[in-house]
C-alpha cells in the first residue's frame, strides 16, 4: 500500500512484483543495491547456457512487448534472417504515449534491471551492439542510466568479454530530443541514424530484416527488457504461473486523471479488471469526490474510450481488441462526470496534430484541421455541419468502419479493434480516435454545442480553372 | 536515383480486371503505368527510391488477404496480386488526399508558372472532388525566396512530396535543401546563407509536381499551352543528354530532360539546361563580317565575304599548297557539319585539321575498345583517368556516382586534384603531375587492385586530367591499363560538344603533326596562308594562350565561321561567317560512346547566319569542288551510310594511337606543379552569353595544400605571384586538402587572371609561388 | 564561443566514435551544443555538418524536428507546462496562466531579463502527478498555481542552482566507455558472420 517519496506515482501495494522488486529502496538505482537483491544473477545464468537455449526460454515465458503492440518478445527475435550480421538491439526509452510513464520510472528507479535484460536480449539473439534511447526530456533518467552503465562497465558486466565468457557487447546511451514520433519503432531507428524520426513503411522495412543502418535490429521496449532478468533467474515456468495463459507474468500500468490515488501499478497481467483498478482499495480507491465516471481511455492517448459498461473488462489485450479498444502502452485516463468531453478530446487531438511527423499527408494536414474544426466546436464556434466534417476529415485518415465500445444507454454494439489507415503510422488516426471516439460516445454533448448548419461558402477547385 | 532498365522477369497481376505482365521487383505503380493505367501520385518518381510519402497512390490491393488500401509506389508487385484502381474505397481515398492535399495550397494556378502542366492542377480535375470544405487560414510563408540564382521556392504551394529534397540527396548528392520543422509546420529550405548551388538544381524544378519551385531563367516568361516543343540532345558537354526544346514565339525559352534509359534518365546538368539563353544573346553574329582596319569589323554581303574567302583559299593554294591552309574546330557542331568540312578538306588536300584545340586526348583514343554508359555504370570496375566528371560531364558523374552508390561497381580513381566522386571511390589515389603514368603502374601491382580488376568487366573513363600537363600522361596510362586488362573498354571524356562525331567523321589530323598545338607553331612560324576556324576560339580554349595568341596573330589570314563573335575573331578575324547554332539547326550528334542522336532545329537562325556544313559545301563549290549534297539529309543519310544511325552506336574506324613512352621529367628549378582544369562554368561562349549562368563563373584562384600554405606564409584569400617561363599572374589562395604537396590547381576560365598564360610547351608546368 | 570548446570538442568525438556510422552522433551532439551555448547557434551546426560529414541543411533538418532544439538565444530556464489530457483534466491551464502572471510573458516568450523562457508542452510522462511542469526538464508534480509564483520565485532568488543546471545540461553525468571494456564501434559493412558467442553451425536467435 506504501508509496514512496523518492519514487513519486508508484504504488507498491501487496501482489508479486517482477520489475519493480526494487523501487521501495531509496538506493535502488545503485549497483550495489542491485547486486544486493540479486542484480546479474540472470546474466550470469543466462551465459552459462547456450545463446539458442535463453531464446528458447524467453520464448516460452510469452512475454509480450510492453511498448504498445503486445507483440511476444522471443518470437520478435527469431524474425532476423537467418545468418545476416551484425544485428543489432535498440531499446525504446522514448515513452512518450499520453497518460503512460512506466519506463520512465524504470530507468530512474532500476537501471541495472534494463541494464540487465539488454545484455540477456543481446547474448540470447546474437545482438552484437545495443542503443538505449532514452526521451530527450527525461533528465533524471538519462543520468542514472549514464551512472549504471559507467558502474557496469568498470564491474566487468557490459563490454569485452563479459564476466570472463566470449560474450561481448557494448550498450550505447543514446537520448532524443522531443518527438513523439520516434517512440515507433521505424522512426526511432530513423531517429539513431541521425535523421529526421520519420516513420518507414513495414514493408520492406521491418526492423528485424531491415533495421538500423539496413541491418536486422531488434526493438524492445524498456519494461520488456526489464522482465528478463527475472525470466533469466527463476524461469519462464514461474513467469508463466503469474498472470493468464495468453498474457503471463505482471505489467505496468499507469491510472491517471480523475481517480482518488493516481498512480503506477505493477499489476497481475490479464486477471485485473479496470473496476479493480478505479475503484480497489490497493488502487485508485475510487472517482474524485466520488464523482460519476464519465469515460477512461483503457490504453493511452491513442486508444479509443471506455465508458463505465466496460469496467468490468480484464486488462487484456485480445478483450479489450474485441471490446473496441486497446491495451496499447498500460496507460488509462480517468474523466469524471464533471468533464468537458469535447475539450478533452481536443487536449488528445493537438497532441497528436502537434506531433505528426509531416510525412504522410493524412496525418499532417487531416491531424491540425480536425484540431481546428474541434477547436470551433469547443468555442461554441460550430455547426452541426462540423460535427459530420470531423467525421468525413477522420474518414481520410482511418477509411472504414472505426473501433469503439458499446453503450447499453445509446444502444451501441462495439466495433473491435483495429481500424484501417491511410498513414504509415499511427499517429494520424491517433488525432482522429478521440475524436471519434467522443462523437460517438457522447453525440449530446456536441449537439448541445453547435449551431445548426449554415450556408457555407464553398470553395470550388473549379473556379481556378485549367488551361489544358 | 533508380535504374528501372535492368529486370526482365516477369509476374503476372491482375489490374482492374485485367491480366498484366509486370517486372520482377517493380512496385504496382510502375506496373500499372505501363499497363496503361493511371494511378494519381505526387512523391513517385521513377528514378528515385520510393518513399511513400504523398498517399495519394493508395489503391486497393488484394495479396490473399482481402482488399487493402496500400501505397502503390512502396507495394513491389507478387504473383497473383489482385489490384483495384478504381474501387469505390480507392475513389474515397484518392479524393479525400486530394482535398488535403489542396486545403493548403493556395490554388494562384493564374498566376503560376506551373498552371497548365502541373500534376496537381491535373489531378484535382482527374481525381479530385472537385470541392474544398477547407474554410481556415491557410499557411502563410514569405514568397518566392530565392534558393539559389537559378532557382526560387514558394513554400506556400509546396505539398512537401520529398521529390527536390530526395533528388538533391540520393541523385545529386547535393543535400543542400531539406526539410525543416515539423508536422503542418514542415517545409522545404536551405541552410541560412548557403544557397543550393548544386551543379543539378534545375531537375527539381522540372520535377516539382507543383509551382512551388521555378526556374528564374523561365519565370512568367510563358505558359505551357504557348510552348512548342521539340526533342533535340544537349551539346554543352559530349555525354548527349536527351532534351525537349521549348520555344515560344520563335524564341527558345527552357530546356527540359528527357529520360533517355542509355544516357541521362532524365537528368540535366544546370550549364545544359540554362545555357539556352546563349542563343539569342547580344553577341551572336548576324551577319558576315570583314576587317576593314586593324580594329573593325565591318558588316558584309554573304556573296561579298565567300567570295572573299575562296579567293582568300585559293591564293594560299595556289601560292604555297595545302599545307598552308589549316582547319581548327568543328567539335560545336553537328556531324553533318563536320562530314562536310572534312569533305571540303579533303577536296582540297588540305591535312591539317583539327576538331580539338589541345584540350583532349589524341584521336587514337577513339580507335580503343570503346564502352558504353551503361557498361560504365555496370562494371565491376571503373578506372578513372579523367578531369573531374562532376564539373566536365556532370551526367556522366551521376551515372558513375549512381552505380557505386546504389549498384555494384567500384571506382578506382587517378586524379591529380580528387573529384566529386572520390568520396564514393573504392580506391582514390593522387597522381603527381608528370608521373601519372608511372603512378598507374604502381597501383596495378596492388595485388587487392588486381583482385577487383580481375573480378569483372573494367571500364577505364579517360580524359584530359590536366591541361598543364602533357596527354601522353593520360595515353600512356590507358595503354598501360589495357595491356593489364586485355577486356578493358574505353569511355572517352573528350568534353566538347559534338567533339567525337567531329573527329569520327574526319576533322581529326591526319598526321601526327597535324594537330592543333602543330598547327598554330606552324602559324607562329609564318607557315599558314588561311587557318579557319570553325565555332573554335584558341585564344579561349587552348591551354598555352601565348601559343594561340602566336599562331592567330602568325597566320596570314583567319577566317572564322562562329555562332558568336569570339576573342579570336575580334582579335584576329580577317572574315567572320555568323553560323548557325544548337535549336537552329538540325542534324545529328556523337556522344562519347559513338552513340549518335539527333538535333532539332526550334527557331529560326539569328540574322543571316547559316549552318556549317552549308558553307562547307558553298566553299567547296565556288573552288571547283561538288561535296554531291544539297540539303543536311544528304549529309545524314551519307553518314549513315558509313554507320552513323541515330539512335545507335557508331562504330566507324579511328586508328588507334601508336604506344606512348614517357619519362619523368624532372624538376626545372620552380617550387610547384600545376593543375589546370575545367569547372562547371567557365569561358565557354554559351556560358559567358547565357546571363543566368555566366554569373555563376567564379573568381578564380588557386588551391594548394594547407601546410603549403603555411609554409609560404599566406592564409585564404591572400594573394599570391605565380610564375614560371612563360609568365606571371597574381590570383587569391584557397586551401584545399585533398592535393598532394608541391601540387596547386587552379580552374580556367574564371574572372580571373587567366591561368593559361603560365603553360608552355614542355610535359609539365613548374611553377613558382610567391606572396604579394 | 558558438564552436566547440576543446573540452567539449574532445567529448563530440567520444560521441562519434561509439556509433558505427557518425551521423548516429547527430543529436547528441546537437544536445552538447545546446549545452555549451544555452542554444544551438549557426556556427554549431556547421561544425557538427563538418564532425559527422553531412550538408549543414542536414543537421538543421534533424534538429528542427525535434522540439527541445532550440534555435535562438533561449532563458537560463526554460519552463514547459504540460497541457496533455491529465494535466489539463486536472488544471494545467492554471499554471499557465499562474506563470504567465508571474513572468509578465505570454507561452512561447522570454522574459526581458533573459532568465524565463515558457512553453506550453505536451505529455512529459507524469501524469499520475498532474498537473506538472518541468523547469531545463527536471520535474516539478501536482503544482498549483501558487507552487508556480514559488517556484519562480526559488528560481529567481538562484534558490534552485544545485538542483536545476542552466537550459541545455540534461544528464549532468556523461556516459564513459573504457577503452579497455570497449568492444568499439564497426561499419556495419564489415561485419561478416556471427559474434563470437553464436555458434555459426547452430544458428541460435535465428532457428
Amino acid at each position: 500500500m506504501t508509496s514512496y517519496s523518492w519514487a513519486p506515482g508508484f504504488v507498491a501495494g501487496d501482489r508479486p512484483r517482477i520489475v519493480t522488486s526494487r523501487f521501495e529502496f531509496e538506493d535502488s538505482f545503485t549497483l550495489e543495491r542491485y547486486l544486493a537483491t540479486g542484480g546479474y544473477a540472470g546474466l550470469r545464468a543466462a551465459i552459462a547456457r547456450p545463446a539458442a537455449e535463453v531464446h528458447e526460454e524467453v520464448r516460452s515465458s510469452t512475454l509480450l512487448g510492453r511498448g504498445g503492440a503486445g507483440f511476444p518478445a522471443g518470437v520478435k527475435w527469431g524474425l532476423t534472417p537467418e545468418g545476416v550480421f551484425p544485428r543489432y538491439l535498440v531499446v525504446n526509452g522514448d515513452e512518450s504515449e499520453p497518460g503512460t510513464y512506466k519506463d520512465r520510472l524504470l530507468m530512474e528507479r532500476d537501471p541495472h534491471q534494463l541494464i540487465e535484460g539488454c545484455l540477456i536480449a543481446c547474448y540470447a539473439a546474437g545482438l552484437s551492439r545495443c542503443f538505449l534511447y532514452i526521451r530527450g526530456e527525461m533528465a533524471l533518467a538519462q543520468e542514472r542510466m549514464a551512472t549504471a552503465l559507467n558502474d557496469a562497465y568498470a564491474a566487468g558486466y557490459i563490454g569485452k568479454n563479459i564476466l570472463g565468457s566470449d560474450f561481448s557487447v557494448d550498450i550505447v546511451l543514446h537520448w532524443g530530443a522531443g518527438a513523439y514520433v520516434v517512440g515507433e519503432e521505424t522512426a526511432l531507428i530513423e531517429s539513431l541514424e541521425g535523421n529526421r524520426g520519420m516513420p518507414r513503411l513495414k514493408p520492406p522495412y521491418f526492423p528485424a530484416a531491415i533495421g538500423l543502418y539496413g541491418k536486422p535490429t531488434i526493438v524492445n521496449n524498456v519494461e520488456t527488457l526489464s522482465n528478463l532478468p527475472w525470466i533469466a533467474t527463476n524461469g519462464a515456468a514461474a513467469y508463466t504461473a503469474i498472470g493468464t495463459e495468453s498474457s503471463p507474468g505482471t505489467r505496468m500500468v499507469a491510472v491517471s486523471g480523475h481517480v482518488k490515488r493516481p498512480g503506477v501499478y505493477e499489476i497481475v497481467n490479464g486477471t485485473t479488471t479496470f473496476r479493480d483498478l478505479l475503484y480497489g482499495e490497493e488502487f485508485c480507491q475510487g472517482i474524485r469526490d466520488d464523482n460519476e465516471l464519465k469515460a477512461f481511455v483503457p490504453g493511452g492517448g491513442s486508444a479509443p474510450w471506455f465508458l463505465p459498461d466496460q469496467l468490468d473488462l480484464p486488462f487484456e489485450g485480445r478483450l479489450v481488441g474485441a471490446a473496441g479498444s486497446m491495451l496499447g502502452s498500460g496507460a488509462i485516463m480517468v474523466m469524471d462526470s464533471t468533464t468537458d468531453i469535447p475539450a478533452a478530446a481536443l487536449t488528445l487531438t493537438r497532441f497528436y496534430a502537434h506531433e505528426s511527423c509531416g510525412k504522410c499527408v493524412p496525418c499532417r494536414e487531416g491531424g491540425t484541421w480536425l484540431m481546428r474544426i474541434l477547436e470551433r466546436v469547443v468555442e461554441g464556434q460550430g455547426t452541426t455541419e462540423d460535427l459530420d466534417l470531423l467525421l468525413e476529415v477522420g474518414g481520410s485518415i482511418c477509411p472504414g468502419s472505426m473501433p469503439h465500445a458499446a453503450s447499453a444507454e445509446l444502444g451501441l454494439e462495439a466495433t473491435p479493434f483495429p481500424y484501417r489507415m491511410t498513414t504509415i503510422c499511427f499517429v494520424g488516426p491517433s488525432a482522429y480516435v478521440p475524436v471519434h471516439s467522443a462523437i460517438t460516445l457522447f453525440p449530446s454533448e456536441f449537439a448541445e454545442r453547435v449551431a445548426p448548419a449554415r450556408v457555407r461558402t464553398r470553395i470550388p477547385v473549379t473556379a481556378v480553372g485549367s488551361a489544358q | 536515383m533508380t535504374d528501372i532498365s535492368e529486370n526482365v522477369d516477369t509476374v503476372e497481376i491482375t489490374v482492374n480486371g485485367k491480366a498484366i505482365a509486370a517486372k520482377k521487383g517493380e512496385m504496382v505503380i510502375a506496373a500499372t503505368d505501363r499497363a496503361g493505367e493511371h494511378i494519381p501520385r505526387f512523391c513517385y518518381h521513377p528514378r528515385m527510391a520510393p518513399v511513400g510519402m504523398c498517399r495519394q497512390c493508395l489503391v486497393e490491393i488484394d495479396t490473399g488477404r482481402g482488399p487493402m488500401l496500400q501505397p502503390s509506389c512502396m507495394v513491389p508487385v507478387a504473383p497473383g496480386m489482385v489490384v483495384d484502381t478504381e474501387s469505390e474505397t480507392t475513389k474515397r481515398a484518392q479524393e479525400g488526399i486530394l482535398e488535403l492535399l489542396l486545403a493548403n495550397h493556395p490554388l494562384d494556378c493564374p498566376v503560376c508558372d506551373k498552371g497548365g502542366e502541373c500534376p496537381l492542377q491535373d489531378q484535382a480535375f482527374s481525381h479530385g472532388p472537385g470541392e474544398s470544405r477547407y474554410v481556415e487560414e491557410k499557411r502563410h510563408y514569405e514568397k518566392p525566396i530565392d534558393i539559389s540564382p537559378l532557382v526560387k521556392l514558394d513554400r506556400e504551394r509546396c505539398i512537401l512530396c520529398d521529390r527536390c529534397t530526395r533528388f538533391a540527396d540520393e541523385v545529386a548528392g547535393d543535400a543542400l535543401i531539406h526539410f525543416v520543422e515539423r508536422g503542418n509546420a514542415t517545409q522545404v529550405m536551405t541552410y541560412p546563407d548557403e544557397p543550393f548551388s548544386s551543379h543539378f538544381s534545375g531537375n527539381t524544378v522540372q520535377i516539382c509536381p507543383v509551382g512551388a519551385l521555378t526556374a528564374t531563367p523561365y519565370r512568367f516568361k510563358a505558359r505551357p499551352w504557348d510552348l512548342e516543343q521539340v526533342d533535340s540532345t544537349c551539346t554543352s558537354c559530349s555525354v548527349g543528354c536527351r532534351i525537349s526544346v521549348h520555344s515560344s514565339r520563335d524564341r527558345v525559352l527552357r530546356f527540359q530532360g528527357v529520360d533517355d534509359d542509355d544516357v541521362n534518365w532524365g537528368w540535366l546538368c544546370d550549364r545544359g539546361r540554362f545555357n539556352f539563353e546563349s542563343v539569342h544573346a547580344d553577341v551572336r553574329v548576324g551577319d558576315p563580317l570583314i576587317r576593314t582596319a586593324p580594329d573593325r569589323l565591318e558588316p558584309t554581303s554573304w556573296s561579298g565575304a565567300m567570295a572573299i574567302t575562296a579567293d582568300l583559299i585559293s591564293a594560299a593554294l595556289a601560292s604555297a599548297g595545302a599545307e598552308s591552309v589549316a582547319v581548327l574546330g568543328g567539335a560545336r557542331g553537328t556531324n553533318e557539319d563536320a562530314w562536310a568540312w572534312a569533305s571540303l578538306a579533303d577536296a582540297i588536300g588540305v591535312e591539317r585539321r583539327d576538331a580539338q584545340l589541345d584540350d583532349g586526348l589524341p584521336a587514337g583514343i577513339l580507335g580503343m575498345p570503346r564502352a558504353t554508359i551503361r557498361d560504365a555504370a555496370s562494371a565491376a570496375t571503373v578506372v578513372l583517368v579523367a578531369p573531374d566528371l562532376k564539373e566536365e560531364m556532370p551526367i556522366l558523374h551521376l551515372r558513375l556516382r549512381h552505380a557505386a552508390v546504389e549498384g555494384n561497381t567500384r571506382i578506382i580513381e587517378f586524379s591529380p586534384t580528387g573529384s566529386g566522386l572520390t568520396k564514393h571511390a573504392w580506391r582514390s589515389i593522387r597522381t603527381p603531375v608528370g608521373a601519372t603514368s608511372a603512378t598507374v603502374a604502381a597501383t596495378l601491382a596492388d595485388p587487392e587492385v588486381a583482385a577487383q580488376l580481375a573480378s569483372g568487366p573494367v571500364v577505364i573513363v579517360a580524359g584530359r586530367m590536366n591541361l598543364a600537363e602533357s596527354a601522353d600522361q593520360v595515353m600512356a596510362s590507358v595503354q598501360a591499363l589495357t595491356a593489364a586488362v586485355p577486356t578493358a573498354t574505353v569511355l572517352p571524356a573528350l568534353r566538347r560538344g559534338n567533339v567525337v562525331g567531329a573527329l569520327m567523321a574526319g576533322l581529326r589530323p591526319k598526321t601526327d603533326d597535324a594537330d592543333a598545338r602543330s598547327i598554330l607553331a606552324a602559324a607562329a612560324q609564318g607557315e599558314i596562308e588561311v587557318l579557319v576556324l570553325v565555332g573554335a576560339d584558341p585564344l579561349a580554349d587552348l591551354p598555352d594562350a601565348d601559343l594561340a595568341h602566336r599562331g592567330l596573330a602568325g597566320a596570314k589570314r583567319v577566317i572564322s565561321l562562329d555562332g558568336h563573335l569570339s576573342a579570336s575573331s575580334t582579335e584576329f578575324a580577317d572574315v567572320v561567317l555568323p553560323a548557325a547554332v544548337m535549336a537552329e539547326k538540325s542534324g545529328t550528334t556523337t556522344n562519347i560512346e559513338g552513340r549518335v542522336s539527333t538535333v532539332t532545329q526550334k527557331v529560326t537562325v539569328h540574322g543571316t547566319a547559316r549552318p556549317d556544313w552549308m558553307v562547307a559545301v558553298e566553299l567547296a563549290s565556288a573552288l571547283g569542288h561538288d561535296l554531291g549534297v544539297s540539303s543536311v539529309d544528304d549529309i545524314t543519310a551519307r553518314l549513315a551510310g558509313a554507320g552513323a544511325v541515330a539512335g545507335s552506336i557508331w562504330q566507324g574506324s579511328v586508328p588507334p594511337g601508336q604506344p606512348v613512352s614517357v619519362g619523368t621529367s624532372a624538376p626545372n628549378g620552380y617550387d610547384m606543379r600545376l593543375v589546370l582544369s575545367r569547372v562547371l562554368y567557365d569561358g565557354a561562349v554559351s556560358t559567358r552569353s547565357s546571363a543566368s549562368i555566366a554569373a555563376l563563373i567564379g573568381p578564380g584562384g588557386v588551391s594548394m595544400h594547407p601546410l603549403d600554405m603555411e609554409q609560404l606564409g599566406v592564409v585564404a584569400a591572400d594573394e599570391v605571384r605565380l610564375s614560371t617561363d612563360r609568365g606571371s599572374i597574381v590570383l587569391g589562395v584557397c586551401p584545399d586538402e585533398r592535393l598532394d604537396r608541391g601540387t596547386v590547381w587552379i580552374p580556367i576560365g574564371q574572372n580571373s587572371e587567366d591561368p593559361r598564360l603560365l603553360v608552355g610547351g614542355g610535359a609539365v608546368t613548374d611553377i613558382r609561388i610567391e606572396r604579394v | 564561443m558558438a564552436r566547440f570548446n576543446d573540452a567539449n570538442l574532445t567529448t563530440a568525438h567520444e560521441i562519434i566514435a561509439r556509433y558505427p556510422r557518425p551521423k548516429s552522433a547527430l543529436i547528441p551532439l546537437l544536445h552538447l551544443a545546446q549545452e555549451q551555448n544555452g542554444y544551438v547557434t549557426d556556427e554549431a551546426m556547421r561544425q557538427i555538418a563538418e564532425l559527422v560529414g553531412v550538408t549543414p541543411a542536414e543537421v538543421l533538418g534533424t534538429g528542427s524536428f525535434y522540439e527541445m532544439f532550440r534555435f535562438e538565444p533561449t532563458g537560463r530556464y526554460l519552463i514547459n507546462i504540460c497541457g496533455t489530457m491529465s494535466c489539463a483534466l486536472m488544471g494545467a491551464r492554471e499554471l499557465l496562466h499562474a506563470a504567465e502572471r508571474s513572468l509578465g510573458i505570454h507561452a512561447g516568450g522570454t522574459t526581458p531579463d533573459g532568465l524565463f523562457t515558457l512553453h506550453q508542452a505536451e505529455c512529459q510522462a507524469a501524469c499520475t502527478e498532474a498537473p506538472c511542469l518541468q523547469v531545463n526538464y527536471r520535474y516539478r508534480f501536482k503544482m498549483t498555481p501558487e507552487g508556480v509564483e514559488q517556484l519562480i520565485d526559488d528560481l529567481r532568488a538562484g534558490k534552485l542552482d544545485d538542483e536545476i543546471p542552466p537550459h541545455g545540461t540534461l544528464a549532468r553525468v556523461r556516459q564513459h566507455i573504457p577503452s579497455d571494456r570497449a568492444v568499439g564501434a564497426v561499419d556495419p559493412d564489415d561485419v561478416v558472420g556471427p559474434p563470437a558467442w553464436i555458434p555459426v553451425t547452430v544458428e541460435g536467435a535465428g532457428s
